[in-house]
């Protein structure tokens, strides 16, 4: 069984004259514990296919099934949220601005319907490194490492299966990069977790995962495993202008 | 935290309660606030009126209402009458300072009435948006298509004329503003990751309006509210000054203006001392407003 | 040959916590080569470059012993002197090019006006000449793009554009604040290539400032590190892989390597003394 089917999935914005078309009959499929990538250029629809998964992108139409269940378009429920979750792309925007992290991570346990708050929020710090020290700051008051790192808590509250994660890094330092991977790669060990990342960076994508698909204007264009990434086996002429392009 | 002191507590970078972070917070803002002279000086004013209305009984020379038609229109200056009396031979400063509670009173209840009328409707305009954003947004352009000051008078000859009335007319041509710009800043934040990622948690909408949009809308309502607290001011004065608001024998300072209007050119002051009440009072606004600007706004706020 | 030479540079910044330090006594020389600084976030490598442009605004306060270029110290020029400088010897090219160019003016238009700033020309010949630029930076259509306005640009077209424009007055030194960072990593090769080519042909200097320190070690000729306001390292930069300071090492090991997997990624650890280490001379 896998973790993630996706079958012929498109994805639009707009209507009429304005349609665009960001993803055309995307397939990929991810095993559970698996981690997955999704590498392309922007404007490739690499995030919109994370959006369509969880709902923010309404418009798509095709098969996506997450541990066996068929989603539909429209509303996902609680029970969806708690078992999938998403960490976003710049930390600088995806923190509420008058929120502490106190806040931020009881109100996500609070609409988990967990019990204890107080106990897993000092719980849910620590696991991302952060210590209880960084409990009530506000955003201001914390780097970016540490913002992305307090995202990373938020998105690990309910105690998800599969974690989405749209360029987690590429906003930040290499040094602090070096770090959220690190951290990335210990929490899946730890929680079991099954990763869907997107990057356009090739060299973090081989990084983090075992299996990537290489995206351009809303198309999977060929999915292969890391290795052979490395054995320079990749067929289409753009994954390997891709791959030269990233291979300094 | 014994070996600190409170300023060192507030300034933390590292809060470690809940009511720290509060404080601190609260006090950064009051510092920033604090370093901006002519917002200072506005809110000098505000809090001397707010102390002189609440002690009127106390500070004010004679009874606002006691009429000596003996001493009618004396002079600013004159013995026992600092700023002269009116027409009836009322102390004009008493009148002042007891008007002063009429001048509150209109502004706080239009300053609780409006902006939340408009926040309400901004916001759930702005988040839902589809055919509820189309109907609300219709109905708010039809109250602005009005002029204020008509519309108000229009409200105050359907419902009679006196001080609720007023407040009542005035808050319901003051809101449509304020909507417009709840519903502005929704618009930006409601496609931010912030509140992509709450929705992800699977908050409804009821509490990401209340608990994410609202706090960040409100800091720019408050500054508006305080800019057009003056206009506020000079409508229910204009109100009063037709005749349509505060109704005689009060003291409202629209009303006080109206009553020396006859006797301008002989006795300019009797017209003129509340004329600079409502001057010096909308100023004071003003500066607030400036000074609160710099201190709320999000965007300027990051440091 | 020296086309600029920066000694002892300070930038400051007052704070409610005192007088924040953004850049602390950097010196370095430029000549016709292409210098990288690299840094993180907060280094100070962009505040280096407005500080020579004297772009830093009030309160920011620039000091330094000189600024020279041709023998003037930038720091005691008028504004109105200043203005030439920016316009004719220096120039500079910005992150994002959507935020460079004016959206509501035709790119042509605005080529054509930096053109005629510096050139008594008539109309015709401006737009000649504007084309003859587009096509310096590998414009396949350049008339096209010169009735366009920029939001129908891609960001690697925008970027050339805002090139072009920096090259019309044909300056001596070219800054170019993380100019790539915003495009695709297959159009950054192509943008890369183009100011390669017209530093090379014109033989202008290049501060290229960027936090890619593969990029900074490809495409220029020297390297300067920044961190915490100073310079801690200067090298060449083909000889970037063996750096000798720690952080340089730190922040090249932090790299996920494609020919080389492993589980977990070097962290650098962060010395408090490279913060208070001398300041490397980095004369040429």
């Amino acid at each position: 069984m896998s973790m993630i089917a996706i079958r012929d999935l498109n994805v639009w914005y707009g209507a009429g004259r304005d349609l665009v078309n960001a993803v055309r009959d995307a397939a990929l499929e991810v095993t559970p514990g698996e981690s997955f990538g999704l590498v392309g250029e922007s404007g490739s629809g690499k995030s919109t296919i994370l959006r369509a998964i969880t709902g923010l992108a309404p418009n798509w139409s095709g098969h996506i099934e997450i541990a066996g269940q068929t989603l539909t378009p429209g509303k996902r429920d609680r029970e969806f949220y708690r078992r999938v979750q998403m960490v976003f792309q710049d930390p600088y925007a995806s923190l509420h601005p008058r929120h502490t992290v106190d806040q931020v991570l009881g109100e996500t346990l609070h609409l988990a319907g967990l019990k204890g708050i107080d106990k897993r929020v000092s719980q849910l710090l620590d696991d991302v490194g952060l210590g209880s020290k960084f409990r009530f700051r506000y955003p201001h008051q914390l780097s970016g490492g540490q913002r992305q790192r307090v995202a990373i808590a938020r998105a690990l509250a309910g105690e998800p299966d599969i974690l989405l994660l749209d360029e987690p890094t590429s906003a930040l330092d290499v040094s602090v990069q070096a770090e959220i991977l690190n951290l990335l790669t210990d929490l899946r060990d730890e929680h079991n977790l099954t990763y869907l990342m997107v990057s356009h960076d090739l060299p973090v994508i081989s990084h983090m995962c075992d299996r990537l698909a290489v995206m351009k204007d809303g198309e999977v264009l060929e999915t292969l495993t890391v290795d052979a990434l490395r054995a320079m086996e990749a067929q289409h002429p753009y994954s390997i202008s891709l791959l030269k392009a990233s291979v300094v | 935290m014994s070996d600190m002191t409170l300023r060192e507590w507030l300034l933390s970078d590292a809060p470690t309660s809940r009511r720290q972070a509060r404080f601190a917070s609260l006090y950064k803002g009051w510092l920033n606030f604090r370093s901006n002279t002519m917002a200072m000086f506005g809110l000098g004013i505000l809090v001397l009126l707010v102390l002189i209305a609440f002690c009127a009984p106390i500070v004010a020379p004679h009874d606002p209402y006691a009429q000596d038609l003996a001493n009618r229109l004396q002079p600013i200056g004159t013995e026992g009458h600092l700023l002269g009396t009116d027409s009836l031979g009322r102390d004009i400063l008493s009148r002042l300072i007891y008007g002063s509670r009429i001048t509150l009173y209109i502004v706080t209840l239009v300053a609780l009435i409006a902006p939340v009328a408009g926040l309400l409707v901004g916001t759930v305009s702005g988040y839902l948006g589809g055919w509820a954003d189309v109907i609300l947004m219709r109905i708010t352009d039809i109250f602005l298509a009005f002029p204020r000051l008509v519309l108000a008078l229009a409200f105050v000859a359907a419902l009679g004329a006196g001080i609720e009335n007023a407040v009542l007319a005035i808050s319901l041509t003051a809101w449509p503003p304020y909507a417009r710009i709840a519903r502005a800043e929704t618009l930006t934040i409601r496609s931010s990751d912030y509140i992509s990622a709450v929705r992800l948690q699977g908050a409804g909408p009821f509490r990401i309006i209340t608990k994410h949009i609202w706090p960040l809308c409100i800091s720019s309502l408050i500054v508006r509210v305080t800019l057009d607290m003056a206009g506020i001011i000079l409508a229910a004065a204009g109100l009063g000054f037709l005749g349509l608001g505060a109704q005689p024998p009060s003291p409202e300072w629209g009303a006080m203006i109206s009553g020396g209007r006859r006797f301008i050119l002989d006795h300019w002051w009797v017209a003129t001392v509340p004329g600079l009440a409502i001057f010096t009072v909308s100023l004071a606004f003003n500066l607030l407003g400036d000074g609160l600007r710099d201190v709320l706004d999000p965007k300027g706020n990051s440091q | 040959m020296t086309l600029l030479d920066v000694q002892n540079l300070w930038v400051k910044f007052p704070t409610r916590q005192g007088l924040f330090e953004a850049v602390r006594g950097v010196s370095f020389s430029l000549g016709k080569e292409r210098l990288g600084i690299v840094g993180e976030s907060g280094s100070g490598k962009s505040m280096t470059g407005r500080a020579i442009l004297r772009l830093i605004r009030p309160p920011g306060i620039v000091e330094a012993d000189h600024i020279t270029l041709e023998g003037r110290n930038l720091l005691t020029l008028t504004e109105k002197d200043m203005r030439d400088v920016r316009g004719e010897k220096i120039s500079m090219v910005m992150q994002d090019p959507k935020f460079s160019l004016n959206p509501v003016m035709g790119i042509g238009d605005q080529i054509m006006e930096a053109y005629l700033v510096h050139n008594r020309v008539s109309k015709s010949e401006a737009w000649r000449r504007s084309v003859e630029m587009l096509e310096a930076v590998s414009i396949r259509d350049p008339e096209r793009v010169m009735r366009a306005y920029p939001h129908e640009m891609s960001g690697g077209m925008g970027q050339r554009i805002m090139i072009a424009m920096m090259l019309i007055p044909n300056p001596q030194i070219m800054i170019a604040d993380e100019p790539t960072s915003a495009l695709d990593v297959t159009v950054q090769r192509q943008v890369l290539d183009i100011m390669d080519k017209l530093v090379r042909e014109r033989g202008m200097g290049l501060i290229f400032i960027s936090h890619d320190l593969n990029l900074v070690a490809d495409f220029c000729d020297r390297v300067l590190i920044m961190y915490a306001g100073r310079i801690v390292e200067t090298c060449d930069a083909g000889k970037l892989h063996e750096a000798k300071h720690p952080y340089t090492q730190g922040l090249l090991n932090s790299l996920p390597r494609f020919d080389q997997p492993r589980k977990h990624l070097d962290v650098l650890k962060r010395d408090a003394a490279w913060v208070n280490a001398p300041d490397e001379e980095g004369a040429a």
